[in-house]
Parts: structure tokens; C-alpha cells; sequence
């Protein structure tokens, strides 16, 4: 690296002029690891996890361990190689602007290595650790989310929000295979659970973050096919999303804990939903959306409490199934 | 004239080093973990003290 001639910015250190070495384009070891999207890799984990305990068949604590890291790795390398590929998006839209790439820590070469490399080593650990099946699912959830998402869908339709939700809904899908190796009705409407979630989520999210998407040019349904489509799509994804949270609840990850919660917190995002979907731009803007960000705020509760209650059911089934 | 003390260069890179360095000895932990958990399949305990759990 010292005295290298194809990067300029690297001196020798016998050279007198090493002092103006610039101290903003190395990167720590915290901008590599940011490249990884940690707060995307905690609901991959959390949800991951649900899916690995909810299954019926038990796992090794260190094997579903050691599975859940490398899911979380994997995510974190797609999360890489989105940042890599999207950096022009990034240096436009001013939520990601402080990302390692459009900050200058990172060039785009570097997160497009990790990418790789850690989808490599994330893939291969998960075969050896738990089963093939689990690691040919995360393979693919890699390939969905850079691919299909990523490359191409995000920047053709305004639809990119719904395809981009599959990729985040998969890793319950791949906890659950990591015990069972396999697929059942279960982990497909846990899958679908966060699937329905994610439309309202961002939807709301881009109805109060008004110009950073036009900006971008991401053809958002907010730009593309106006305000008000986007708040009947939110009420519409909202009630199918209901229908398969509760019918969750009678199947083996459901339970009366479940059904409580999700009933309860169907109903208030149901609630939300409606608000949104009666009121017009001229109302919103004078409390500031204040309808929007509640059901944003909402939404984060919403999908956390619902994987909550199935790890309680999970929880009352292992240590009182016997009892019941 | 040799260096004496460690350039700021050093300083900003010795982070990304612990850290590379900390990430390589939990890949190695775990991958021998791992292979303990695997080849007693899962009874390390009963592995130890020579037993076979039945």
C-alpha cells in the first residue's frame, strides 16, 4: 500500500510530504461495518430467531446460534452490495447521504468485495452449521434482494417497495428451515406476515419524507401514481395484512397470547390506516402529517409485538405445552 | 531517518486492525465450536467425561 503509484493519496513514509495524508478517506472498521446495514441485520436476527424457536423440531443452542449469525451475515452482505450498486441513489437522497459510500470512507469497489466475499462465507457457514436447504434459501434471498430488488425492480416500478419486502420477509422462512429443514404453512404466513407489513410501512414513511424519493428519481407509488393511490394502497395492504396476522393465530405458532396481541394490534393499524386513507394533503400538512408519522411509529411496534408473541407462544409451548 | 514513534496513519488504522483481528478469532472460535458440536453430536458434555448419554 505505502509509496503504491495507483493511489496517489498514499505516500511513503520517508517522504516528507506524508503529513498531508487526508485522514477522511480511511475507513474504520465501524464504516465496514455500517456498510452491513446493523439496523436492517437486529429485525433479520429477531425475526430469524422467532422463526428457529417457533419451529417444532429443537435445535443445538450453539448450532441455531451460530445459523442466526450467519443469516444476519448474509443480510448484512446484501445490504453491502445494495449500498454498492444504489451509492448514486444514496449521494441524492439526504437519509442516506451519511452512508460510508456517499460520505467518502468507502469507495464502491470495497463494499462490492465485502459483499461478495460475506455472501460466500455466509452461505457456505449456514450449509455446514444447520442444512443445505437453509443455505440455498439464504443464497437466493441474497440473490432477490441485490438482483430482482436491487438492480432491478427498484428502479422500474413503483411496485419495488412490495418485491423489496419479499427479500426482508424471508429470514423467519430460513429460521424455521434451519430446524426443520424445510417449508410449511407456518413459516410461508410469517413470511407473509412481514411481506404485507413492509408496503404500509414505507408508504407511510414516504408520504411525510416528501421530496427525498422525487429527488432520487425512485419511482415511488407517491410520485408515480400520485398521494391519494398511495394512501388507498396503504388501507388495502393493511386488511389483507390483518386477515393473515389473525389467521397466524390458528395455526401450531399461534395461540391465545397471539390471537390477543394480534387482534389488538390489528385493530389499531386497521385504525390508523383508515385515518390516513380519510384524510387529504391539505389536512395532513397542517398538523404536519401527524396521522402519518403515529402510523409509521405504529408500524415498528406493530411488527416487533406480533414475533414477540409468536416467541411467547413458543416459550409456553416448549416449557408448559406438557402441563396443557 | 527511521520512524520512532507510530505515525497517526497507525493510530487510525490500529481500530480497523483490532477489529478485522477480533472478527478472525471469533470465525476460528466458532468454527471450532462448531466441529465439537457437530462430531459429538451435540452431547459435549457426555463427550468430556466419556460417556454416551444413553
Amino acid at each position: 500500500m505505502i509509496g503504491d503509484v495507483s493511489k496517489p493519496w498514499v505516500t511513503r513514509m520517508s517522504d516528507t510530504s506524508y503529513q498531508n495524508i487526508p485522514t477522511t478517506s480511511d475507513a474504520e472498521f465501524g464504516d465496514y461495518f455500517a456498510l452491513l446495514k446493523p439496523r436492517v441485520m437486529t429485525l433479520v436476527v429477531f425475526t430469524a430467531w422467532v422463526g428457529l424457536l417457533a419451529a417444532p423440531v429443537a435445535v443445538h443452542p450453539f448450532v441455531g446460534f451460530v445459523s442466526i449469525l450467519f443469516i444476519a451475515l448474509g443480510g448484512g452482505a446484501s445490504g453491502a452490495l445494495n449500498m454498492w450498486y444504489d451509492a448514486d441513489i444514496d449521494r441524492v437522497m439526504r437519509r442516506t447521504q451519511k452512508r460510508p459510500i456517499p460520505a467518502g470512507k468507502v469507495t464502491e469497489d470495497e463494499a462490492k468485495a465485502l459483499g461478495f466475499a460475506l455472501s460466500g462465507i455466509s452461505v457456505l457457514m449456514l450449509g455446514l452449521a444447520s442444512n443445505w436447504f437453509a443455505a440455498a434459501f439464504l443464497a437466493f434471498t441474497i440473490f432477490f434482494y441485490v438482483v430482482i430488488y436491487t438492480m432491478w425492480l427498484k428502479r422500474w416500478t413503483p411496485q419495488n417497495i412490495v418485491i423489496g419486502g419479499a427479500a426482508g420477509a424471508f429470514p423467519p422462512m430460513i429460521g424455521w428451515a434451519v430446524a426443520t429443514g424445510g417449508v410449511s404453512i407456518e413459516s410461508v404466513l410469517m413470511f407473509a406476515l412481514i411481506f404485507m407489513w413492509t408496503p404500509p410501512h414505507f408508504w407511510a414513511l414516504a408520504l411525510f419524507m416528501r421530496n427525498d424519493y422525487d429527488n432520487a428519481k425512485v419511482p415511488m407509488l407517491t410520485v408515480t401514481h400520485g398521494r391519494r393511490v398511495t394512501r388507498n394502497h396503504i388501507l388495502g395492504y393493511t386488511v389483507v395484512l390483518a386477515v393473515l396476522a389473525i389467521a397466524a393465530g390458528f395455526t401450531s405458532i399461534g395461540g391465545y397470547v397471539y390471537l390477543g396481541v394480534a387482534i389488538v394490534l390489528n385493530a389499531m393499524f386497521l385504525w390508523g390506516a383508515v385515518k390516513i386513507w380519510r384524510r387529504d394533503e391539505e389536512v395532513s400538512e397542517t398538523d404536519n402529517f401527524l396521522a402519518e408519522r403515529k402510523f409509521f411509529k405504529l408500524s415498528l411496534a406493530y411488527l416487533f409485538l406480533h414475533f414477540g408473541a409468536i416467541l411467547a407462544e413458543a416459550f409456553i409451548d416448549r416449557y408448559f405445552g406438557v402441563l396443557a | 531517518m527511521s520512524i520512532h514513534k507510530p505515525h497517526e496513519l497507525h493510530n487510525r488504522r490500529s481500530g480497523r486492525n483490532i477489529g478485522l483481528g477480533l472478527v478472525l478469532i471469533a470465525f476460528v472460535a466458532i468454527v471450532f465450536g462448531l466441529t465439537v458440536v457437530k462430531v459429538t453430536g451435540g452431547n459435549v458434555s457426555a463427550a468430556i467425561t466419556g460417556t454416551t448419554g444413553q
